[in-house]
């Protein structure tokens, strides 16, 4: 069943601090591949059938009042089959 | 006078804001987030704590709580309305207030007693102060980090709406230091540190707080 996903992020320009937290334990890992690392939230969202383009519409709203804020956020909103 | 103190489940500075009213002079009036009245007050604190368990955002779910329709309009209205801490980040997710508050630069809870300056004394809330006056109240958070874009920033400084700043290293990673804003007439105030838990020598590091208490009646009397 398909399912909407809203992908919530910080503003590139608003510091990360969970991000880089994640960044410097990598290496002590051993992974050495990132030069940046940057954490958000994923939304997963189920409706009953296919969603359509009034509920994607809806959920654009919601994701604007609720689920990110816009001060500090970007989101986007995708169908995922 | 009569001031609101709301309880959002989780809130947990609301005995200690109450009895910072009451220490200040005021009657202070039990307000649950649920009601859909406000009880006839003449200004609203919304105290620190978790509400809402800070599920999602601090402060996101309970901006839609019913009593804070009521305080928008009220706040919108001339009303004095404080928020300390949760209750800052609450003014700003209900756009009372600009920007945003983010976890700490370095990822801990902090507490500690804190010294703060005082930059304005014309709000509602720090009229009892002198400008440049320096004081020590507890600060407590993991999500205290003022953050606001360049453009807001430069309108804050401007406006001379920063009411009070970290003073020494930043604890936080707050854009200027800034530990409190107000809107641009002076009547709602968000601030990061906690005045209500400083009231008194008993139970707080110095009783410095207490000028945000007194603060409001000076502001009711004019």
């Amino acid at each position: 069943m398909a399912k909407i996903v809203v992908d919530v992020m910080l503003k590139p320009e608003i510091l990360d601090p969970q991000g880089n937290a994640v960044a410097s334990a990598l290496p002590r890992l051993g992974f050495t591949f990132a030069t940046s690392v940057r954490q958000g939230k994923r939304f997963e969202i189920e409706v009953v059938g296919d969603p359509t383009s009034e509920q994607l519409a809806e959920v654009e709203k919601a994701a604007e009042v609720l689920l990110s804020n816009p001060v500090i956020e970007n989101y986007v909103v995708r169908v995922e089959k | 006078m009569r001031v609101g103190v709301i309880t959002f489940p989780g809130t947990l500075d609301d005995r200690d804001a109450a009895r910072a009213v009451i220490a200040g002079g005021a009657e202070a009036v039990a307000l649950w987030h649920a009601d859909a009245d406000l009880k006839n007050v003449d200004a609203v604190i919304l105290p620190g704590g978790f509400s809402y368990g800070d599920y999602l955002r601090c402060g996101a779910i309970s901006r839609f709580a019913p009593v804070m329709k009521l305080v928008i309009e009220a706040a919108g209205k001339g009303m004095p309305v404080l928020g300390i801490c949760n209750g800052f980040q609450v003014l700003c997710e209900s756009h009372l207030l600009p920007g945003a508050l983010t976890r700490n630069s370095d990822l801990h809870f902090l507490c500690r007693d804190q010294e703060i300056e005082i930059t304005n004394t014309q709000t509602a809330w720090t009229s009892s102060y002198s400008v440049g006056q320096k004081i020590v109240i507890p600060l407590k958070n993991g999500e205290g980090s003022f953050q606001c874009d360049d453009e807001t920033l430069a309108q804050l400084e401007g406006e001379g709406r920063v009411i009070a700043r970290y003073v020494g290293q930043n604890p936080n990673g707050s854009r200027n230091l800034i530990a409190g804003i107000s809107n641009a007439r002076g009547n709602v105030v968000g601030l990061m540190p906690h005045p209500e838990h400083a009231i008194d020598a008993l139970t707080g590091p110095t009783a410095e707080g207490l000028g945000f208490f007194t603060s409001i009646l000076n502001a009711m009397v004019k």
